[in-house]
């Protein structure tokens, strides 16, 4: 039976996948919010939902704000939702310094708009229970998982 | 507090939601940066900020909690954030104190903030 559990926690149950292009202001967040409408209806934790919304969401405006375009796909699992946003892009130079609070490459226009705070990258470790950055000067990738505790 | 209570101490008109101002809200917070406002922990059923562009009503859906968003400073948002929010089942006023004073007005009038006690 403990098996069996784990061959059906292994197994993707549902998965989205999204083109993300860069400094598209105007579709930021259309990932995030196709994200909750999933996961409502997969009457999932209402904290679980939350945690992987706000994760997937600051992931999604930093590849449009810094990257020239990515990908994000999301799977979930019988015991876990995995995030994983992919750009091409300059990539990030300090991963340590970027995980600061309070640290931002981001130029002005962004911080109008009210982001750039150097919230983004400790948010997303913040709300998921794994994160990974793996970044070259080719670009980004983030993997996130938020278990369904 | 309803949402009718807030409307009245802030003297706010009501831009999207008119037929939910009898709900409850318990809790508020004010910011003029988004990035602040997804990382912020608390429960928020009210927003009160100064930004008026798409990302406030994707932020206020991506938290989950969010009731309410009041425009301060007499700030008016475009029809496409209003009909961004009607989507999202939000209520969305307008008021002409600033962001500092119309969050001290709810504040003295009992809505707090739970995780500021």
């Amino acid at each position: 039976m403990g098996l069996l559990v784990e061959v059906v926690n292994e197994m993707v149950l549902y998965s989205l996948d999204f083109d993300v292009k860069a400094r598209d202001f105007d579709s930021a967040g259309e990932v995030s919010s196709n994200l909750r409408s999933v996961l409502k209806q997969l009457s999932l934790n209402p904290d679980v939902v939350r945690r992987s919304c706000i994760a997937c969401y600051e992931a999604e405006m930093n590849i449009i704000i810094h990257s020239y375009g990515g990908h994000m796909e999301i799977e979930i699992f019988g015991d876990k939702i995995r995030i994983t946003a992919e750009d091409t892009g300059p990539g990030i130079e300090d991963i340590e310094l970027a995980m600061k609070e309070g640290y931002s490459t981001a130029p002005e226009e962004i911080r109008e708009m009210g982001f750039g705070a150097g919230m983004g990258l400790p948010n997303m470790k913040e709300n998921s229970d794994f994160m990974d950055i793996k970044s070259s000067k080719n670009g980004t990738t983030v993997v996130m998982e938020i278990l369904f505790k | 507090m309803k949402l009718k209570e807030v409307k009245e101490i802030l003297n706010a008109e009501v831009m999207v939601g008119e037929e939910k101002l009898e709900e409850e809200v318990f809790t508020a917070c004010g910011a003029d940066l988004m990035s602040d406002v997804l990382a912020s922990r608390d429960e928020k059923a009210v927003l009160l900020t100064g930004l008026t562009n798409v990302q406030v009503i994707r932020t206020a859906e991506v938290v989950g909690d969010i009731k309410c968003i009041v425009f301060v400073r007499g700030k008016t948002p475009g029809e496409e954030i209003l009909e961004l929010a009607k989507k999202a089942g939000l209520v969305i006023m307008k008021t002409k104190y600033p962001l500092y004073i119309a969050c001290g007005l709810l504040y003295s009038n009992g809505l707090t903030c739970r995780s500021g006690e």
